[in-house]
Parts: structure tokens; sequence; C-alpha cells
């Protein structure tokens, strides 16, 4: 850990902040990215098997 | 092969499909590298101290923030132009990047004031205008989310998005102006005399490539959500009337 002196509460958040938006946002992106393919998955699934039967 | 081609969904899901994993290794390797190169590797300021470590994430976020506006201009004329799907739905995509980082800069460069400036905010034209640009990118994502027809929403969406350029131009060039206020000139520069010391330099360029790597693989991944949104509408539609 280097040696932040007087200014360590102040990088240390401007640090934890970001990260913490960037990694939200990630996060959030590929749940969702997630959640509609196997929405999708499963409507043409059931799309599918209504044709044939 | 045209550009053009890839404004076809399925042309574009196999193109992006193809490129996301690398973009996206690549992205989480210079935003590691060039944070804690930054963070570790560099020497304090002689007049910053230690908080010229927040320059890693301010000027990098920064910059995104107004590219990502201004790749959303373009993609949004294409769209009133062409009439490509693919180009309204990466707007729509890119927003809450753009907005993140806006985040980000008003964060740090908050942060990162109070002990230099002596004040968290000014209404300083580079603040303001950037703060505008962030209501902006709200105020795009919601009128997405009130409009129900698609179409519609993109036709508004991209109406709005031309108007607020004026911010996103104004956030970057607000010092040359007004040539006012508190924010300093361009920290990174094409000119060499304006750029930082080289020792925070290298770490920041490899840091603003990764935010845009970070960028691109966002609106590619958000892309293909939203594509496959629009396919499951289209889907559960034509599993009504059959």
């Amino acid at each position: 850990m280097p040696e932040l002196g007087k200014y360590a509460a102040e990088v240390l958040s401007a640090y934890g902040i970001s990260l913490t938006l960037l990694a939200g946002l990630v996060l959030w992106s590929v749940i969702a990215g997630r959640r509609m393919r196997a929405r999708l998955a499963k409507a043409e699934d059931e799309l599918a098997k209504g044709r044939g039967a | 092969m045209s550009l053009w081609e890839y404004a076809n969904p399925r042309r574009f899901m196999a193109a992006s499909g193809a490129v996301l994993p690398w973009i996206s290794g690549l992205a989480a390797v210079l935003v590691a590298l060039g944070l804690a190169w930054g963070f570790f590797g560099t020497p304090d300021d002689y007049r910053q101290g230690s908080t010229v470590k927040i320059f890693y994430l301010h000027v990098p976020a920064a910059m995104i923030a107004i590219n990502a506006w201004l790749m959303m201009l373009v993609a949004s004329l294409i769209w009133l132009i062409r009439r490509h799907h693919v180009s309204a739905l990466a707007a729509k995509a890119a927003a809450p990047v753009g907005l993140t980082m806006t985040l980000v800069t008003l964060v740090t460069g908050a942060i990162w004031g109070q002990p230099m400036w002596g004040t968290w905010w000014e209404w300083d034209p580079r603040l303001t205008s950037f703060l505008i640009l962030g209501l902006f990118y709200l105020g795009y994502l919601a009128l997405w989310e009130a409009i129900d027809d698609p179409d519609a929403a993109a036709d508004l969406t991209s109406v709005l998005c031309l108007v607020g350029s004026v911010f996103a131009i104004l956030s970057r060039y607000a010092l040359v102006f007004w040539n006012q206020g508190l924010h300093q000139g361009a920290s990174l520069s094409l000119d060499k005399e304006q750029n930082v010391a080289d020792v925070f330099w290298w770490p920041a360029m490899v840091t603003l490539a990764g935010f845009v790597c970070l960028f691109v693989a966002l609106v590619l991944l958000r892309t293909r959500t939203e594509i496959r949104a629009r396919r499951l509408k289209a889907v559960v539609a034509r599993a009504r009337m059959s």
C-alpha cells in the first residue's frame, strides 16, 4: 500500500466510490444480458412447441 | 463488406458475439493495469500530493462521458437518416455507460476539489456544463422509458441527443470558450507542452485505453440485450396471434 499521507481519505474514497459505480454497471449489464437471453430462449422454445402441437 | 451490413441485427449479433470476449478481457487487463500502475507505481505530485492519483480515474471517465454522448449523436443521426434499428439501440445502450462515467467524473472531481480548491463544487463553466450533461443523460434515459412505441422513442431521444450535444461540446471546450473558472486546462493533450509529466502520462494512457475498451464492451453487451428484448416482444406477439 503506498503512503497516501494526509489525503488518504480523499484518494481511497474516490477509488472506492468509482470502482463501486463501475463494478455495479458491469454487473447490471451482465445480469440483464443473461436474463434477457434466458427469457428469449424460453419464449422461442414455447413458440416452437406451440407450432409443433 | 460494407459497415452498413452490421445494421442487420443478425449480422451484428454474430460479429459482436465474436468480438465481445476479447474486448472485455482487454478492458479488464488494461483498466486493472493502468489503475494499479497509477495507484502503486507513481510518485505524489509536488503540489497535489497523493490526490494526483485521482487523476487516473477522473480524466479517463470524463473523456468517455463526453465521447459517449458524441457516439450517441452519430448513432442517433444514423437512425434519423437511415432508420437502422441497431443504431438507435446502440445509442440507448451507451447512455447508462455515459451517465456512470459522468457520475464518476463529478464525484472524483468533487473529492479532489475539496482539498485542492477548498470547495466540493464551484459554478465554473466546465463543472456546470458537465452537470448539465449528466442531467441530459438522465433525461435521455427517462424519455426512452416513458414512450411505449420503440420507433417514436428512438425519434424523440435522437432529437434530445442532438440538443444535448451542445453540452457535450461545451463540457469539452468550456475552458477555451470562457477562459475562466477554477478548472485547469487539459492534462492529456496532443500538445506535449500541455501534457502532464511522462511518469503520470503513461499509466493515464493505459487506463484511458482500458476505459475505451470497457465502453465498447459494455455498449456491445447492452446493445445485444436490447436487440434480444426487441426479438422477445416480436416472439410474444407472434405466440399470441398463433
